[in-house]
């Protein structure tokens, strides 16, 4: 018992868990965007890893790290722009748009990867965001461990948060695209456009979950592996849902996981010996389903996710 | 003239013009070479039927949709008329159009003044409105008298309200032109005498206002001016004073209109009997209901929504069972029947809500036609659905009862009201029931469609059927029933005949005076 609590109040403990919650700020934002404008994009998995594999590769080739960033972010522009296309003005199913774009997405990421490196046997490595010495803030008991030796993508991570908050509740903008979200005559009628409102908003979103796969191999790791994404986009789309779709709650969502998350490689130390460790991979997942259910069945969804909407129809 | 507002030359002045306009959707013709203008300071009701073309008309001149043919103009700076740019709300809101629609286009997440300034800045100003906004807003609030909390969500908006902020968000644009879409829809007598009032007062400054309406009295009453559209086709335009009840509605329908009459009908021997009937629990239960219904009569039940008339309803027609008493189909016992049994025993149901318990909207007229007989052998072969039997009932429905839709594979949701009932009275009454259940069946009905309703349930008596109708409205069931009962709290008064009773008695008995008007 003492042991957990020492896990608890531990700097490192608390560091930890927002490194693993970076990429899932990325990605929630992202999602969040997205519904909040009608349209469920789960595309997400694959674009996280199109982000790892195209910021990666570019950084590799020489574009330097915050040239891989942008590249990344275009990446997964590109793909939302696919989804969006197919979902908004074709008003496809944004269901099975997205699953194709997950594994179109995963599988060009391969592809790329693939011919780009026919032979090797472990990736080249590139010299990764190193966590950020901020003098004074970073000598700080607590605070300068949890906040300030993370690398400038954590801090990109958080600041997007504030960003993406801001235009969501303070812009004309953010006005619209929550109002596109609940009733699309409703942008209509006051003379907007909702396809192009729509595909804008599901681009950026989109853009933003690829983020979350650069940190993985820019950040986190400094190599591109297959299957390192590893269902971090489903948890995102979970996510969403647990943050009621304000990135405030978002924040609070992906740090809970990372925490979770975090917990449990400490406690496979201290009690590994007597159970399998795949109790313990499953652990985090397994609270983050108990969260969802207790807030989920009060969720409530942007109104007109997932309905197609076509101008002149009724 | 009497009105002044004709007498003055310069409030006649056009503000907005329709030219020509022509609409097809495939087929169907929804508008065709209609013109109308819209003066300054002139209520123009726009009158006709469902599925006359009202709403199409209305949705060109706002760029929801394209005309195939023809153009808006509206008055320039100088009064002189520049063509509108078809297809974009974006256009006719900067050319001071504003439309209220019948299905509000709000926000229901956001507040009321969100939805207002939805779209008046550019999307990436940093912020949403300025103090100035605010106040200007308030101005415009006192000044046509159209109040609402601005900082509410839109979801915690009354009907009325929500009507108000769809007003404001086009006065907050400079409107020079209002449309509204059947704005009284959704109103209560008293918010529609408000909303009247209001709209009287804006045309006093100047705005020209246009609603469209099937409502006979509103149009009469609210006024300066109606267009009468039929089939798509203007087919009169002149001044309300010029107009009376009895003209319109055949401007409207397009012949004269024969109220239908009940003829005098000895009523036969007893088709159904409730003895000491209860069911359910709490508001819509109903308890000891007793009633007799005689083959050749219309029974009327009248009473408020929501006194158990759902719950009797649902009783007839197999869906509830009884807990006490017993039920009587020609004397044998259907109490402990189920909805399908009690069709197969010659009880139809022409439910309530006919959207929703009426008919399967994703589902084709043709297959809603059929959908209580398939498993009658009329529409198998060999154990499978026999769809050319069932596409021959369709054409021939179609055709008996004037079913306007492009053919018995039209998929059924997009009908109109109308339309819609006309498909259930074609399931239910060409059968030939022995009890007929009507609930409400001409509520939301424009004028055609609820004398088609009574013909055929007056039809059905004269074959002698019985008929059980339950209704809210007192000059329905005054022309239609033999007997009537009302229902008050779960409880059914005992069936008087129509002609010794008066609504006033009637009236008190569905507000539970039940002493009173004894």
């Amino acid at each position: 018992m003492m042991e957990i609590l020492d896990i608890l109040v531990s700097a490192n403990f608390w560091a930890a868990a927002l490194r693993i919650a970076t990429p899932l700020i990325f990605g929630v934002l992202g999602a969040l965007l997205c519904e909040r404008a009608g349209i469920l994009n789960l595309g997400i998995e694959g674009i996280f890893t199109a982000g790892a594999m195209a910021g990666w590769m570019a950084a590799w080739l020489g574009a330097g790290l915050w040239g891989g960033v942008l590249v990344a972010a275009l990446a997964g522009a590109s793909f939302g722009l696919l989804h969006a296309v197919l979902t908004v003005p074709l008003g496809l199913s944004q269901h099975v748009s997205g699953i194709g774009v997950t594994l179109f997405a995963t599988s060009l990421s391969y592809y790329a990867y693939r011919t780009a490196l026919p032979d090797v046997t472990s990736p080249p490595r590139i010299t990764a965001f190193q966590p950020l010495d901020i003098p004074v803030l970073s000598d700080l008991p607590f605070l300068g461990t949890v906040l300030f030796q993370q690398t400038a993508l954590t801090m990109l991570a958080l600041a997007m948060v504030v960003v993406v908050g801001f235009v969501l509740y303070r812009t004309p903008l953010g006005l619209a695209i929550r109002a596109v979200g609940d009733n699309p005559a409703a942008v209509e009628a006051q003379g907007l456009s909702v396809v192009v409102l729509r595909m804008g908003t599901v681009v950026a979103g989109s853009a933003l979950m690829a983020l979350g796969g650069a940190f993985l191999t820019m950040s986190a790791f400094d190599a591109f592996f297959f299957g390192m994404v590893n269902g971090r986009g489903w948890i995102c789309i979970a996510l969403t849902v647990f943050a009621s779709w304000r990135p405030g709650k978002a924040l609070v969502g992906a740090l809970l996981f990372g925490a979770f998350d975090a917990f449990q490689v400490r406690l496979q130390t201290e009690v590994g010996a007597f159970v399998p460790g795949q109790v313990f991979l499953m652990l985090p997942y397994l609270l983050s389903i108990l969260a969802l259910v207790m807030v989920a069945r009060k969720a409530d969804y942007p109104r007109a996710m997932l309905k197609p909407y076509f101008k002149g129809q009724r | 003239m009497s009105d002044p507002l004709h007498a003055r030359p310069h409030e006649r002045k056009v503000v907005l013009s329709l030219a020509g306009i022509t609409k097809r959707f495939g087929a169907m013709t929804a508008n065709e070479a209609v013109d109308l203008d819209l003066h300054a300071g002139e209520i123009v009701a726009l009158l006709g039927e469902n599925g006359a073309g009202k709403t199409t008309l209305m949705n060109i001149l706002f760029g929801h949709y394209v005309a195939d043919e023809g153009e808006v103009r509206i008055a320039g700076p100088e009064g002189q008329l520049v063509p509108l740019e078809p297809g974009s709300p974006h256009a006719a809101l900067n050319a001071g159009i504003g439309m209220v629609h019948q299905h509000f286009a709000l926000a229901e997440n956001l507040t009321a003044f969100e939805n207002i300034v939805l779209g008046t800045r550019p999307l990436l100003s940093p912020s949403t409105s300025s103090r100035a906004d605010r106040q200007r807003l308030e101005a415009l609030m006192r000044d046509s008298g159209l109040t609402v909390d601005l900082d509410l969500r839109v979801s915690r908006l009354s009907v009325g309200e929500q009507q108000r902020v769809e007003i404001l968000k086009a006065l907050y644009r400079d409107a020079r032109v209002l449309v509204l879409d059947e704005p009284t829809a959704v109103l209560t007598p008293q918010e529609s005498e408000g909303l009247f009032a209001t709209l009287r007062q804006l045309a006093g400054k100047g705005l020209a206002i246009v609603f469209i309406s099937h409502k006979l009295a509103e149009v009469l009453s609210a006024s300066d001016r109606v267009a009468v559209l039929r089939m798509g086709r203007k087919v009169a335009d002149l001044p309300t004073a010029e107009c009376d009840r009895q003209k319109l509605a055949e401007l409207m329908v397009g012949h004269s209109l024969s109220h239908s009459r009940r003829e005098p009908r000895a009523p036969g021997d007893v088709l159904l009997a409730f003895e000491g009937v209860s069911a359910g629990t709490g508001r819509e239960a109903v308890r000891d209901l007793s009633l007799t219904l005689r083959s050749g009569e219309i029974l009327g039940v009248a009473g408020v929504s929501g006194n158990g008339q759902a719950m009797f309803a649902r009783l007839v027609s197999g869906l509830e069972r009884a807990t006490t008493g017993r039920i009587l189909l020609a004397g044998r016992d259907v109490t402990a029947q189920d909805a399908r049994a009690m069709i197969a025993a010659g009880i139809a149901r022409i439910p309530e809500d006919r959207h929703r318990d009426g008919i399967v909207g994703a589902m084709s007229v043709a297959e809603n036609l059929v959908i209580e007989e398939i498993r009658s052998e009329r529409y198998q072969r060999f154990g499978f659905l026999d769809f050319s039997a069932i596409a021959a009932r369709a054409r021939e429905a179609i055709d008996a009862h004037d079913i306007r839709c492009r053919g018995g594979s039209a998929i059924s949701r997009l009908l109109s009201g109308g339309n819609i009932q006309k498909i259930v009275l074609a399931r239910t009454l060409d059968a030939e029931p022995m009890v007929v259940l009507a609930a409400q069946p001409s509520r939301g009905l424009d004028i055609g469609a609820t004398g088609e309703v009574h013909r055929r349930l007056l039809a059905a008596r004269a074959r002698g059927a019985g008929v059980i109708l339950i209704s809210e409205d007192l000059d329905e069931l005054f022309a239609l029933s033999d007997r009537i009962a009302v229902i008050h709290r779960g409880q059914l008064s005992v069936a008087r005949d129509a002609d010794e009773l008066d609504r006033a008695t009637v009236g008190l008995m569905m507000a539970g005076h039940a002493e009173e008007a004894a």
